[in-house]
């Protein structure tokens, strides 16, 4: 009992600012940064250092902020890591090797993300399984087919695309021949979900339903709705992000994309979403993306092992749970205590 | 009192899935400005009786009646918007969300137009803040503040609050109590007075002798899905309202009754006991 009271008054003390789900994260990503300057030297913190993080992170980001949004409502999305491949493919496909035009080839693209992105969303509403389990299983069916599209159509698991220089400047440049076009793309999908969901009524809905389904569906909450427009959100971006890798290195290969599915997962607990749901923000997606995407690049400018990398991302996931874990802790300590 | 027309009364409502009856025949009244305790041990129909008035279940046979016109509830939000809200024991708020988001949540308010519409944080949390404050929990002052850090008692109120401002006049309240300190089932009782004050109906279901005699005007005992006594405030003395509820002597001959006469009377309970 006496730890109980210890620990809510300690909790107290942290104020508002502890109270916000990104407070972690950007203590977080403060002492990576440092880290990595501090190791990597001028370079990391110039322009080739900023250029290939801001790289990663884009490509990642603009995954991992509907699957944010997933996670706050409650869902998880692992289905991106194919959606990426298949879209590219399917571009690749309707403009390269059969040669139309090349926003008819992005639509389809695009609708394909859009496709998958309902079928989960459906199967995720109608039917008791796990989203983990549903989204699971539709990646390893969309892997299946586009692989088996690819080879059927075009004989080839891997098709190449030439874009013309305004699509080629729109979705797949390098600016200065360091900082990829898919930056800016990052910055206006974080600018659309930040309105999402902190500026719009529906963002309300959002952390609604990952509070606590049934009374956001007695709240009068289309949760039915909400959640396949979210699988569709996700499917849309992954599928952005495989036209966007076209278009930069204009091939489409059947086997990229698996590596989104934990990266994007880890920037969005990195960035202080519960895993549970309910709570978490656009700006800890943003920053969690950052930090994930600087001790990935950091690595190579410190010289130090890659094998480091992946022991400091390791380490930073599970302080960002632990720190999310306590956070709960704190706001729920008062709900249960009983007279 | 018994002249005025009920806001919501119950007519010889059965509930059965398919072959089992869980409700026979249940007929109750409750008017404005009036608590009726719904005592009653687990398995009794309590949770039956209560999803049959919100809308989750249609009642097999039988009528319901708001106002003394029939109505029926296809879905929960049917009864929502003919006002009947029911608040369960965590109190449909959510932890992790603000005060004010959480007081709005699908209701949200909004400033701005078309597509730029966006949500109005001050003006929900001043509606909120106040409609709580109302309702004499001044301790929450700041819309802002997380629903997950206030107690029990405030969260449970918060949820009263809710559904009074959003135009409940049938309140259900399932166990509000159940989880409660002395303190913080104080709380929630005040919020049911307050309620009564303000002219709604309010079926307040609990285990509690303390809690049923504090608020309530109007008892029903339900034992195996019938109405076993019906007695009014003052009717009974609290030993024989506490021996009811605790599964006692008088609820041992109630149940044998009752069973007794449902099979040599093809299923229909007695008239409950006065």
């Amino acid at each position: 009992m006496s730890l109980n009271t210890d620990r809510q008054s300690s909790g107290m003390s942290f104020g508002n600012l502890a109270r916000r789900p990104e407070a972690g994260s950007f203590v977080g990503l403060v002492l990576v940064y440092a880290f990595f300057a501090i190791m990597g030297g001028a370079v990391f913190m110039g322009a080739p250092g900023w250029s290939s993080w801001l790289n990663i992170a884009a490509e990642v980001g603009i995954v991992a902020l509907p699957v944010g949004l997933l996670m706050i409502a409650g869902e998880l999305d692992i289905s991106v890591g194919s959606v990426i491949p298949a879209s590219q493919m399917t571009t690749a496909i309707v403009s390269g090797y059969f040669g139309l035009p090349v926003l008819l080839g992005i639509g389809c693209g695009l609708g394909v993300g859009l496709l998958v992105g309902f079928v989960n969303g459906y199967l995720v509403t109608r039917t008791t399984i796990p989203s983990l389990i549903i989204t699971i299983g539709t990646m390893f069916a969309v892997m299946g087919l586009t692989l088996g599209f690819a080879v059927l159509i075009a004989g080839s698991t891997s098709v190449f695309l030439v874009p013309g220089p305004a699509t080629k400047l729109i979705l797949g440049t390098f600016l200065l021949g360091m900082f990829n076009v898919s930056i800016f793309w990052w910055v206006a999908f974080a600018v659309c979900v930040f309105y999402l969901l902190h500026v719009s009524p529906a963002g309300n809905w959002v952390f609604a339903l990952g509070g606590d389904r049934e009374s956001a569906r007695n709240a009068g909450i289309p949760t039915s709705r909400l959640t396949i427009g979210l699988y569709m959100l996700s499917g849309f971006a992954a599928a952005f992000v495989g036209v966007l890798q076209l278009m930069t290195y204009q091939n489409a290969q059947v086997a990229t994309g698996q590596s989104f599915i934990f990266n994007s997962i880890m920037c969005v607990v990195i960035g202080g979403v519960l895993l549970t749901g309910g709570s978490g923000s656009v700006i800890g997606i943003v920053i969690g993306t950052a930090t994930f995407a600087i001790v990935n690049q950091g690595v190579f400018f410190s010289g130090l092992d890659p094998n480091v990398g992946s022991v400091i991302i390791g380490v930073l996931l599970l302080a960002a749970v632990l720190s999310n874990d306590g956070f709960r802790a704190l706001a729920l300590k008062y709900s249960t205590r009983k007279g | 009192m018994s002249d005025k027309t009920p806001i919501i009364e119950l007519r010889k409502v059965d509930k059965s899935f398919g072959p089992i009856d869980v409700l026979h025949e249940i007929s109750l009244k409750v008017h404005e400005g009036e608590v009726l305790c719904l005592l009653g041990d687990n398995g009794a129909g309590k949770s039956t009786l209560i999803k049959t008035l919100a809308g989750v279940h249609a009642p097999t046979r039988g009528e319901i009646l708001m106002d003394g016109n029939p109505v029926s509830f296809a879905r929960p939000k049917d009864a929502q918007e003919a006002g009947i809200a029911t608040v369960h024991q965590f109190g449909g708020t959510f932890p992790l969300m603000s005060i004010g988001r959480s007081f709005f949540a699908g209701v949200e308010p909004t400033k701005g137009f078309g597509p730029f519409r966006v949500y109005d944080r001050k003006k929900a949390n001043e509606i909120a803040v106040k409609a709580v404050q109302d309702f004499g929990i001044t301790r929450i002052d700041d819309g802002d503040r997380l629903v997950g850090g206030l107690s029990g008692g405030e969260r449970q109120s918060l949820a009263i609050a809710r559904a009074v401002h959003f135009g409940a006049r049938v309140l259900i309240l399932d166990e509000p109590t159940a989880a409660l300190g002395v303190k913080q089932a104080a709380h929630v009782l005040r919020i049911v007075n307050e309620a009564k004050r303000r002219g709604l109906a309010v079926i307040f279901i609990t285990h509690q002798v303390m809690h049923a005699m504090a608020v309530g005007d109007h008892f029903a005992v339900l034992i195996r899905g019938a109405i076993a006594a019906d007695f009014r405030k003052g009717e009974k003395s609290r030993e024989e309202i506490a021996d009811l509820m605790a599964g006692g002597e008088s609820m041992a001959d109630l149940e044998a009754n009752i069973e007794g006469y449902m099979e040599t009377h093809e299923g229909h309970p007695p008239a409950p006991a006065r």
